[in-house]
């Protein structure tokens, strides 16, 4: 009756499935995918692309009406918003040094949705990474390319361990990983807070906020500001894509994630894989705060920034938890950041840099209800894998 | 003993927002609405609220006098909790007619919730605003609170703490013993089998996802109008996600949400309450104010785990109904 009353509460799908199909370890996702076409591929782009345009333009009366209606103005503003994500000078290096911490954080997000876990503690594990790495990298000493793997290596393994908690206690106790994975990013906060003003303080009386690394920890910067964490992101994805696509492990993770009934029932190890991808996903998340430090902060100070981890779940959700969507999601994500910053600047501060929000949010709504965006356009869009899938999160379940 | 009270009932007041979260998470959630949103939903109130109160307040004054005060601070409130339905009714729409993704729709609505209140606040709120009317004053309830002690501590509050008392029982007693209570369990658990009995699915699940996000406005409106008396952003500052983990650790039941949202009400109240006891006692001194702070987090994932805490969530939580075609 358990694995019964999984599989009758999801929508009823809209075609008879081949038989095959309502079998409960056969899941649709799991079947060797059909290479992508640049024909099927521009379909697939025509959503979210719509939905990217229709958003922007939905601020034109937001803006519109916080600027009196000057269309000089409103002009600047939007000026300010292309130029500071795409065409001021350094502006796009910029928009990438932005989504890097994004993309960690979203690869963490999506791997942990795609494998049944609502991993909200990326904020936390993301500080606790930042944390390990910011030590390693100002108190240890060592050779230079040597001490950035360290470091990283840190974060990671920060991120995992503090992942790995909430990952235990839902398989021992059966707690639910939501409820400490907030829990989680709390004491990371407070662990945080006490470690810098105490034992990681830097000495220097007129700062709270740790040593600077040591010059031999920085990650290389190639062009500005931009470092080669973006190479590490990109390689995070192409692991991630890797692990869930071509691996066992990432078989047995998404099974899991599907359907855990099913998986029970084929002899999968449930508690040890629960604890394995909440950690990996932490550890994703953990990697990310180890390159924002080496790679563009270099100190941290109190407070430091864990807002990259919540904005994982949309980054993550827009790109529709695969790799390459959360890559591209991060960078729009980056762009808007750093857009919204120069729009408040050259709109006098009438427009608060907020305003970005909205546009995140019509974005993420067209994704999630394609019917919306197809009513608006009179459109016959293929059904997105959101649709296809039935349900790309799966709630408390 | 003085003390002892003063410490209870902050953390009885600290409790209020929580709780009110935690029931307007009750609300959709037992009827299959996961809802992720009460932190916009709480941000969102308690904006609208504070603006509401601010520019009604001059007007006011006018036509009632002294009592404008409270006049504004009513009509605040009135709109506080209608921005919160009105976003119920958004999550309603897009996550059960258009039938998103759950998560997402509560995703979309705080990202919305921090932009809109973000551009509100820059262009209505800062300099130039009208004065605002502050915030509501106690209200001892007679004869109750001349008890001692306990008259102090349960009956010598501002409105919105009896207002979390009186809806605990409330929604308790229309969970469990109304008709309207079993509507919304049962389509919680099975809208198949309430959908065959004749109970209309999608309409209970619309009217207690837009009364849920009302409460949350309400919980929001505690923020400004209660406590602070003016509004500052994202001044919400987790509180919903908080109030998500009480609704859990309550395990979808009311009274079960309150007693979490008081664990967290002391958590809080020992925070408060570490920072001056830290500066005149030297041995509580050695231990670090951050540890008081964590303690209520701790001690959340401690009970959780020690009460052998398996969560079961309504069985057809985050899930659309398709409907029977006949």
């Amino acid at each position: 009756m358990q694995h019964l009353k999984h599989r009758t509460n999801i929508s009823a799908p809209r075609s008879p499935a081949p038989l095959l199909l309502t079998h409960p370890l056969i899941h649709p996702s799991t079947h060797p995918p059909v290479p992508p076409t640049l024909k099927t591929t521009l379909r697939q782009l025509t959503l979210p692309l719509l939905a990217i345009l229709t958003a922007i333009v939905l601020t034109v009366p937001v803006i519109g009406f916080a600027l009196d209606w000057n269309w000089a103005k409103i002009a600047a503003a939007y000026g300010g918003l292309l130029d500071g994500a795409l065409f001021k000078r350094y502006a796009f290096s910029n928009t990438l040094v932005a989504a890097i911490p994004l993309m960690f954080t979203g690869l963490a997000l999506a791997l942990g949705f795609r494998t049944g876990v609502f991993n909200i503690g990326a904020p936390g594990q993301f500080l606790i990474g930042a944390t390990c790495a910011v030590f390693v990298g100002y108190a240890i000493p060592l050779p230079p390319v040597i001490h950035p793997i360290a470091a990283l290596t840190a974060g990671i393994l920060g991120g995992a361990f503090w992942g790995a908690i909430p990952g235990y206690l839902k398989a021992r106790f059966g707690s639910h990983e939501v409820i400490n994975t907030i829990m989680l990013n709390y004491l990371a906060f407070f662990l945080q807070d006490w470690l810098v003003k105490n034992p990681m303080k830097d000495p220097n009386p007129g700062v709270i906020r740790t040593p600077e690394i040591l010059q031999t920890a920085e990650l290389f910067r190639f062009y500005d500001r931009l470092h080669i964490g973006l190479f590490l992101a990109l390689l995070a994805a192409y692991g991630v894509w890797y692990l869930l696509n071509k691996t066992t492990l990432g078989y047995e993770l998404r099974t899991v994630g599907s359907n855990p009934e099913a998986a029970k029932y084929a002899g999968m190890k449930l508690g040890r894989l629960t604890i394995l991808s909440i950690a990996l996903s932490g550890a994703l998340a953990g990697l990310g705060g180890a390159v924002q430090i080496l790679g563009v902060d270099h100190a941290m100070p109190v407070l430091y920034s864990s807002d990259y981890g919540f904005d994982a779940i949309p980054v993550a959700l827009l790109g529709q938890n695969q790799p390459i969507g959360v890559i591209l999601s991060a960078i729009l994500f980056g762009a808007l950041r750093n857009g919204s910053d120069l729009m408040q600047l050259r709109s006098g501060g009438a427009v608060s840099r907020e305003v970005i929000f909205i546009v995140q949010a019509v974005i993420l709504l067209f994704v999630a209800a394609p019917a919306i965006v197809r009513g608006l356009y009179r459109l016959k869009l293929p059904q997105s894998e959101i649709e296809k899938e039935g349900s790309l999160t799966r709630g408390w379940g | 003993m003085d003390d002892l009270t003063g410490f209870l009932k902050l953390a009885l007041i600290t409790a209020t927002p929580i709780a009110l979260g935690a029931y307007a998470g009750i609300m959709s959630e037992r009827t299959g609405v996961v809802n992720i949103a009460i932190e916009g939903m709480m941000l969102t109130g308690a904006m609208v609220a504070q603006l509401a109160a601010m520019y009604l307040y001059q007007p006011l004054q006018g036509m009632f006098g002294d009592a404008a005060v409270l006049v504004s601070l009513l009509l605040g409130t009135i709109a506080g909790i209608g921005s919160g339905a009105l976003l119920g009714g958004l999550h309603a729409v897009t996550s059960i007619r258009f039938k998103a993704d759950q998560i997402i729709s509560g995703t979309v609505i705080n990202l919305l919730a921090w932009g809109v209140t973000g551009w509100v606040f820059q262009r209505w709120m800062t300099a130039g605003a009208p004065t605002a009317p502050g915030t509501f004053p106690r209200l001892p309830i007679p004869l109750l609170s001349q008890i001692p002690i306990v008259g102090d501590l349960f009956f010598n509050h501002q409105p919105l703490v009896y207002t979390m008392f009186l809806l605990t029982g409330i929604l308790y007693y229309v969970l469990f013993f109304t008709p309207w209570g079993l509507h919304m369990r049962a389509v919680g658990e099975h809208p198949r089998a309430a959908d065959t009995v004749g109970i209309k699915v999608n309409r209970v699940r619309y009217i207690c996802t837009i009364v849920g996000g009302a409460i949350a406005g309400l919980a929001g409106v505690w923020l400004t109008l209660e406590q602070v008396g003016a509004f500052s952003l994202r001044m919400s500052a987790g509180r919903g996600f908080i109030a998500l983990a009480a609704m859990i650790f309550g395990r979808w039941h009311p009274i079960g949400a309150l007693g979490a949202s008081l664990l967290f009400g002391l958590g809080t109240a020992i925070q408060i309450r570490a920072a001056s006891l830290t500066a005149t006692d030297s041995a509580l001194a050695l231990i670090p104010t951050q540890v008081y702070q964590a303690i209520p987090y701790l001690l959340t994932i401690v009970a959780l785990a020690g009460l052998g805490g398996k969560a079961t969530p309504p069985a057809a939580s985050g899930q659309p109904y398709e409907g029977q075609k006949s």
